[in-house]
């Protein structure tokens, strides 16, 4: 065991899978001997070389279409998009390609790609350094959609991630890199060192792809949320002194299903948290899942707690951040239902 | 200078529509063997030249002439003439399924034979062909099954794309064939992706794509050029510029002010551009890229200048946008005349050896048809409808067996 925040969690699984597969590579804007921005994958060249892990071009479809390319050739290309925002030059190679090779070809090519990405707001980034893209990509049949909450999970994930044959979409939420961001943010920031999940696991381990986890039992109302947002959903739970059960999805695809209707039967009531923008966001999927699968256990309307239909504003970014106070609200409503 | 007149924008026009007659004369046609052939380790800042000439083997009389004549056996020539008939009967009978019935779409590459039969068997067949959708002349050449073709065109019980792909859009690991998109160019960078994993690998195989010129216009082409050349891929991109991007000319990616290969210039990559029908020419510029790329000196960009005798598919309709004799009057005339030309003129060659090679290849092509055809045409199901939940992802995923199981298969 290591204490790691999350940015040394993803460095690690990175570094034990260049280190287990000869095929695993890592490339990227700045990643090679700079590290990366965010220092993800700092020191991997001086141990790898730089035939494995090395800088590319700004051309974000130049690096996955080339990362396709190696995939088909049998390497397992490991890329990172510098943020999310920048994701969509490479859509069509991701949307078009990546996700419909093994289909297309009757099951002869793949690309068995991981693409890290940085995401979500609360840093300062204005709207093209804050965004939370997720339910474009989990609208597109043949990827898979992971977003970690810790670092434990960010290392087990990663590593499933890239020994997975189908191509995954792995987000970041930039602002949990360094402790668990309740949402206060005018308080201090609890460093992962002071957090059960900072105790991450040396070498080799996996945390299975579309298994969500239960981060607080409770028996009044099933709180959904991943990333950055099941910590504060934590804190509006404990604001609004309710007995809620908080499941941290870690994978919207596949998405853990049973575990999710498990307890909303069990709670008859759904609370929904995510920074991205409301309409058509992954809030409108799992609403619709929940009420197919569960709508005569419900006691109460389900509410979604998102950030609002519009850009990230940079002066307003704590208006827009969905923080606790607004789900302490949420919770307080579907209670009285 | 102060400006004196409103601005107007420029909208090409090509030279000719239906009913005129187009003025080839502005065509600047070099002499076939001016251009010297460089050592492979030429320097691509001395060969700018070549990315406005033409590199051009076969005279107007049908001699090779010149250092690019590749000097190839008179057995390698039967059989890129076999290969160019093979594919033009192949186009002509499936075009005629088509208006049967029997598919719903179709894409012939008549007039473009030598540029994919002349590359494929200029490369080796280790090499990883990454073609876009006018490319069949490569599996050809690399003698894949006409009825697995077929089975694919007719999306029958044997179509091994078990019917997810539009006809002509095949896939075959084994004959080293990538899968075709319909979105064009994305092949492009992705070739190159494959060229630097192979030289990650310590490999001695390198990766071939193909683009037209209307897609020189996508993102990808330019990705694919910046990758090759940051990390000196070993790969060999063409430019197949047929003219025509469906209704539109090539001066609608930039043909107007410039040639194809001159896009390799500001990459510092060398540019070849290469009269497409000529398939003694088509087969030494793609050696020689080969060659290049092989021996770690970096990826090439090949134009192959040809012209596209057919229609952009079967739901293109030509005559609306361009003369119908165009490729009549064509000046690089036909490639497969003009290899059979050559090979007269050398000795090797006679019309009644042509006369019984076309009946001998159009009985092939009648045979596979008829084998295909015994495993079903369009309409047939290739499969069982459960099947199209599978390789979405390598293990079918719970939502999908519900949706599966929503169908009732």
């Amino acid at each position: 065991m290591a204490t790691m925040n999350m940015i040394q969690a993803i460095n690690s699984a990175m570094d034990v899978m260049l280190e287990r597969d000869r095929g695993t590579v890592v490339f990227g804007e700045d990643v090679g001997y700079f590290g990366g921005v965010f220092r993800c994958t700092a020191g991997l060249q001086k141990k790898y070389g730089k035939e494995r892990v090395f800088d590319a071009p700004i051309a974000e479809g130049g690096i996955l279409a080339t990362a396709i390319g190696m995939g088909v050739y049998g390497l397992r290309p490991v890329v990172e998009i510098q943020f999310a925002d920048y994701i969509y030059p490479a859509f069509d190679q991701l949307v078009s390609e990546a996700a419909r090779l093994r289909y297309r070809s009757g099951g002869e090519f793949w690309a068995p790609i991981t693409v890290r990405s940085p995401c979500g707001g609360g840093i300062f980034g204005g709207q093209t350094h804050s965004q939370s893209p997720e339910a474009v990509f989990t609208h597109v049949c043949g990827l898979k959609t992971v977003i970690p909450s810790n670092p434990v999970d960010a290392k087990g994930l990663l590593i499933a991630a890239i020994e997975d044959d189908d191509p995954v979409v792995f987000f970041e939420p930039k602002r949990i890199y360094n402790g668990p961001f309740e949402g206060y943010h005018d308080r201090p920031l609890v460093p992962w060192s002071k957090h059960p999940l900072g105790e991450v696991p040396d070498g080799y381990y996996r945390i299975e792809l579309g298994k969500a986890a239960i981060v607080r039992e409770g028996a009044a109302v099933t709180v959904l949320a991943y990333g950055t947002m099941v910590h504060v959903a934590q804190a509006g739970a404990a604001e609004a002194g309710v007995d809620a059960e908080i499941i941290d999805l870690r994978t919207l695809v596949p998405l853990d299903i049973d575990c999710i209707v498990a307890s909303v039967k069990k709670t008859g009531r759904c609370v929904i948290v995510h920074e991205a923008t409301k309409t058509s966001g992954f809030g409108a999927e799992l609403m619709a899942q929940v009420q197919e699968l569960c709508f005569a256990h419900l006691e109460a309307p389900i509410v979604r707690v998102t950030g609002w239909d519009t850009p990230y504003p940079h002066a307003f970014e704590w208006e827009y951040f969905p923080g606790p106070d607004r789900v302490k609200r949420a919770l307080l409503k579907v209670m009285e239902g | 200078m102060s400006q004196t007149s409103a601005l107007r924008l420029h909208v090409p026009e090509p030279k000719a529509r239906p009913g005129e007659a187009t003025d080839f004369s502005g065509l600047v046609i070099p002499a076939a063997g001016v251009l010297k052939r460089p050592p492979i380790d030429e320097p691509d800042h001395s060969m700018r030249d070549y990315a406005f000439g033409m590199i051009r083997v076969l005279d107007e009389a049908g001699a090779a002439v010149g250092e690019w004549d590749p000097k190839l056996t008179p057995e390698m020539l039967k059989a890129g003439l076999r290969y160019m008939l093979t594919t033009r009967t192949y186009d002509e009978r499936m075009m005629r399924v088509q208006r049967q019935g029997k598919t719903s779409f179709y894409m012939k590459c008549t007039g473009e034979e030598a540029v994919a039969v002349a590359q494929a068997m200029a490369l080796d067949r280790g090499d990883m062909l990454f073609p876009s959708y006018r490319q069949q002349g490569l599996l050809i050449a690399r003698e894949h099954s006409l009825v697995d073709m077929m089975c694919q065109v007719y999306n029958n019980t044997k179509d091994r794309l078990k019917g997810r792909q539009l006809p002509v859009m095949y896939s075959s690991k084994d004959s080293g064939f990538f899968s075709i998109s319909g979105n064009l160019g994305t092949q492009f960078p992705q070739a190159v992706g494959w060229a630097m994993a192979s030289a990650i690998k310590g490999d001695t195989r390198i990766a071939a794509s193909w683009v037209g010129d209307g897609t020189t216009a996508e993102a990808d082409f330019h990705y694919a050029l910046t990758f090759a050349t940051v990390y000196q891929a070993p790969v060999v991109l063409n430019v197949v510029n047929n003219q025509w991007a469906i209704s539109t000319f090539q001066g609608f990616a930039g043909g107007e002010q410039t040639t194809f290969a001159a896009r390799a210039i500001g990459y510092g990559l060398p540019g070849l551009r290469v009269d497409g029908n000529d398939f003694l020419a088509v087969y030494a510029a793609t050696k020689w890229a080969a060659d290049r790329a092989r021996n770690n000196l970096g990826p090439t960009l090949i134009e192959l200048y040809t012209y596209r005798a057919a229609p952009h598919s079967t739901s293109d309709d030509p005559s609306a946008y361009r003369p119908d004799d165009e490729f009549k009057r064509w000046p690089l005339g036909d490639p497969i005349e003009r290899l059979k030309q050559h090979m007269e003129r050398i000795g090797i060659w006679s019309e009644a050896e042509h006369t019984a090679l076309l009946a001998q290849v159009d009985d092939d092509v009648r045979a596979a048809q008829k084998e295909a055809e015994g495993y079903g045409t369009l309409g047939v199901k290739p499969a069982s409808a459960a099947s199209m939940f599978e390789d979405v992802y390598k293990d079918v995923p719970q939502h999908l067996i519900r949706q599966r199981q929503e169908l009732g298969v």
